[in-house]
């Protein structure tokens, strides 16, 4: 393929777009984990609840306002990259996407505002109903992108009239059996995400001996949380691979690197595909266990690459690999939160510190399988941008240069470079600090400036700590 | 072919959130192309103070605009955004490091420099991007088969460059006319005596364009409608007028003329443009009716934006309301 503005735009978008979600996946967990805190300290009137709160919020903020920064480059991506994309089927692209600003927006300009300033201007009950409200907002955001992406994944409800592709039934677009796998999906992957960033910050903390009741609560919940959350997830991952097959048995066959017709099915484990030779080298495989996974018999045939036109094979390297990290962060995930509620129930979670070490590494895990899995989706659909409808080389803006794309490319990773970098250290230094002073928001702060609400990691008090991690 | 309601509606929504998008984007980001010709030091702070609670809610309706316009007329997102790619870019660049600059740079001593640097160079860059894009539109965008066929550097032209210096020293000047309106002492009187020098220099600039599409860049402004619309040259007469009332809202010294006459400039000069390019949304190549998404999408998102639209202009009435008057100190 070479360096061509259809590569060059795929590796930008993939690029802005990395950088984009694990800001609001990461919002969407800190919305319901703020929430739940909350809700236990207005039924139980512990003040420890509130502490980790006013901490939480702070992060929280933070976290949102990277999120509309690197949002706002999205909402322009589709029109200067995509331009033929745009076109044809912004119908309907473009009212779902229209939905998702629309929903921040008003978000940002009700209960957010309430949830960051009106701590002592309302009731404790409005103030948890703002929370719930923040909570719902966040998700309802994640809504409607799903939709989106899952009907680019498998598109319902359209026509197409002078090639364009236009809604046909709205309902049908919104309510699409792939979506209502995929949505719940994500938002799962949201809520691990955060859940495995809580536990480690606890963790963090009890191994410096920092905070301790409030590593308490942040081991306890986390923990409890994720260990609840993952069988649940790994079900709804294994619906997804359901209508993977159903509909996109070449993105099937790429993940599983299967390249034959196969007849009871091998199951890859691990492997290096070559895609020239079209085969696996040093491959570990199990007899008909690709079948049982894939159909449920251990007799059952299951498609190859082979059987699909090469110009029609999405690549088969991304797919394995990003597929298999992500249900390996899954495993991490399941192994350290089974294990921490077991040292829990022994008396010995907080005082075992080979596992509080564990605990604190697996911090990045769910954002890695956020987005590994995103790269197993998108890229198992090529080469495909809308699946079936409108091939991903046919959709870029056609005035594009590969010189254009690649100084676009250039200045977007030097400018997340520095910002992206910068707001993560901060995120970064509130952590590290944890929680010692509450938030004040300061003078002229408002909704719409949410990163002024985490003034005080720039003060000095952070270099007292112990930090010998 | 007519235009349905709905996509007028669409159109009317877009252009009006335009219109509210250039004034309150436009005071805040004058400010910051004033920031880096203020001299270190306090005067800065007490600028930044004027427009704290502000400048980021002011932004939002700038994501109002590429929402709206993918929702409700696609073709004109994806001919606007691909013509304009290098624009956009510099554009995104200049927000980022605008908004990064200013929540960031109470935070350092020794790199406040750096985000001085940034807030006022991202300042420029937006605005002048901004202006450069309406003098390219000006000239007419080349669409074929509903995408754009030209290249990036289509828009550099003098033309476009002088509507761009024009938009950051019209930005400049509103700008200045917010932190009279919005601050006493010091700081009131430096900016009263910038208006002058920036009222001038908006007039120089704007003949000098009108000068160069006559010469140089012959085709400018020729396909525009003003012609057959000859009523339409009430508007830049307003404008010339208001220009000079900020001049006597200097001299007065009233705190709330030198704004509200640049504002109504920004909306002659607005109107102008909505007489050259009526009915185009691209100009002279896609209509309002021609770029519409089918009304099976505008009724779609139709409910979207009667609840969320006022929603958020009832936010920003509030905001203002709750910062009304003379600017605090120690906003940062």
């Amino acid at each position: 393929m070479g360096l061509d503005p259809v590569f060059l735009s795929r590796l930008q978008f993939g690029f802005v777009i990395s950088f984009h979600i694990i800001f609001p996946a990461f919002t969407i967990g800190l919305g319901a984990w703020l929430t739940t805190l909350e809700g236990i300290r207005l039924a139980t009137g512990n003040v420890l609840y509130r502490r980790v709160f006013d901490f939480w919020i702070k992060i929280f903020a933070l976290s949102f306002g990277m999120g509309v920064v690197t949002g706002v480059v999205m909402a322009f991506q589709f029109g200067t990259n995509w331009g033929v994309l745009a076109e044809k089927t912004g119908a309907i692209q473009g009212p779902l996407l229209g939905y998702e600003s629309f929903t921040a927006f008003m978000l940002e300009a009700s209960f957010f505002g309430v949830m960051l300033l009106g701590r002592n201007r309302v009731s404790p009950r409005f103030y948890f109903f703002a929370c719930c409200m923040v909570s719902l907002g966040t998700m309802f955001s994640s809504f409607w992108i799903l939709i989106n992406n899952s009907w680019m994944q498998v598109p319902v409800g359209h026509s197409i009239v002078n090639g364009k592709i236009i809604p046909a039934d709205w309902w049908a677009i919104t309510t699409s059996e792939v979506m209502r796998v995929r949505w719940p999906h994500m938002l799962f992957g949201a809520f691990l995400t955060t859940g495995m960033c809580v536990a480690a910050t606890g963790a963090w903390y009890t191994l410096r001996n920092v905070h301790r009741p409030e590593a308490r609560v942040m081991l306890h919940w986390g923990l409890g949380f994720v260990a609840l959350l993952i069988p649940v997830q790994l079900f709804f991952g294994h619906l997804t691979g359901e209508y993977v097959l159903k509909y996109q048995p070449a993105k099937f066959a790429a993940i599983e690197a299967r390249w034959k017709n196969e007849q009871p099915a091998y199951e890859t484990l691990i492997a290096i595909p070559d895609p020239k030779a079209e085969k696996n080298l040093f491959a570990i495989s199990v007899p008909k266990l690709g079948s049982m996974i894939a159909s449920g018999s251990w007799t059952a045939p299951e498609v190859g690459l082979e059987s699909f036109p090469p110009e029609d094979r999405p690549p088969v390297v991304i797919p394995f690999f990003a597929f298999r990290i992500m249900a390996g962060m899954g495993m991490i995930m399941l192994a350290v939160s089974w294990l921490g509620n077991l040292l829990r129930f022994a008396g010995r979670l907080e005082t075992a510190r080979w596992f509080l070490w564990a605990t604190f590494l697996a911090f990045p895990t769910g954002f890695i399988a956020v987005l590994t899995g995103w790269y197993t989706a998108e890229v198992g659909r090529q080469p495909w941008v809308v699946y079936g409808l409108l091939r991903t080389k046919d959709a870029v803006t056609p005035s594009l240069t590969s010189g254009n794309v690649l100084f676009s490319l250039t200045g977007y990773i030097l400018v997340y470079a520095v910002f992206v970098s910068f707001g993560t250290y901060y995120i970064y230094k509130l952590l590290r600090e944890g929680p010692t002073v509450p938030a004040v928001p300061i003078p002229g702060a408002t909704p719409s400036r949410p990163m002024a609400f985490a003034d005080d990691a720039g003060t000095a008090t952070g270099g007292q700590l112990n930090t010998k991690i | 072919m007519q235009a349905s309601n709905l996509a007028l509606f669409w159109a009317g929504v877009i252009a009006l959130s335009i219109l509210i998008y250039v004034i309150l984007d436009g005071f805040d980001l004058g400010i910051g192309v004033l920031f880096g010709f203020s001299g270190p030091g306090e005067r800065r702070q007490r600028m930044l103070d004027t427009i704290a609670p502000f400048w980021d809610g002011n932004e939002t309706w700038l994501v109002i605009i590429g929402a709206s316009l993918f929702a409700a007329f696609p073709a004109v997102y994806s001919v606007f955004l691909g013509a304009f790619y290098l624009p956009v870019l510099l554009l995104l660049f200049g927000l980022i490091f605008r908004g990064i600059a200013f929540e960031f740079r109470g935070r350092t001593v020794h790199f406040q420099w750096l985000w001085d640097w940034g807030f006022s160079i991202g300042s420029i860059v937006v605005a002048f991007v901004q202006g450069a894009a309406v003098g390219a539109m000006m000239r007419g965008i080349p669409v074929q088969d509903g995408q754009f066929v030209g290249t990036v550097f289509d828009w550099i032209h003098p033309f476009p460059i002088l509507t761009g210096i024009g938009l950051v020293l019209g930005y400049a000047l509103l700008g200045a006319g917010w932190i009279v309106f919005k601050s006493e002492g010091e700081l009131r009187e430096w900016a009263y005596g910038r208006i002058p020098w920036l009222v001038v220099a908006v007039f120089v600039v704007l003949g000098l364009a009108f000068a160069v599409a006559l010469t140089v860049d012959v085709g400018a402004i020729a396909e525009g409608a003003m012609p057959d619309r000859r009523w339409g040259l009430v508007f830049p007469v307003i404008g010339a007028a208001a220009l000079l009332g900020v001049m006597a809202g200097v001299r007065a010294r009233n705190d709330a003329v030198p704004f509200a006459l640049t504002c109504v400039f920004f909306v002659a000069s607005y109107l102008t443009l909505g007489v050259i390019f009526w009915p185009y949304m691209v100009p002279y190549s896609v209509t309002v009716a021609s770029a519409a998404a089918p009304d099976a999408s505008l009724g779609f998102i139709f409910w979207g934006g009667i609840i969320v639209l006022p929603m958020i202009l009832v936010y920003t009435f509030g905001v203002y309301r709750v910062f009304k008057g003379k600017a605090q100190r120690g906003y940062r």
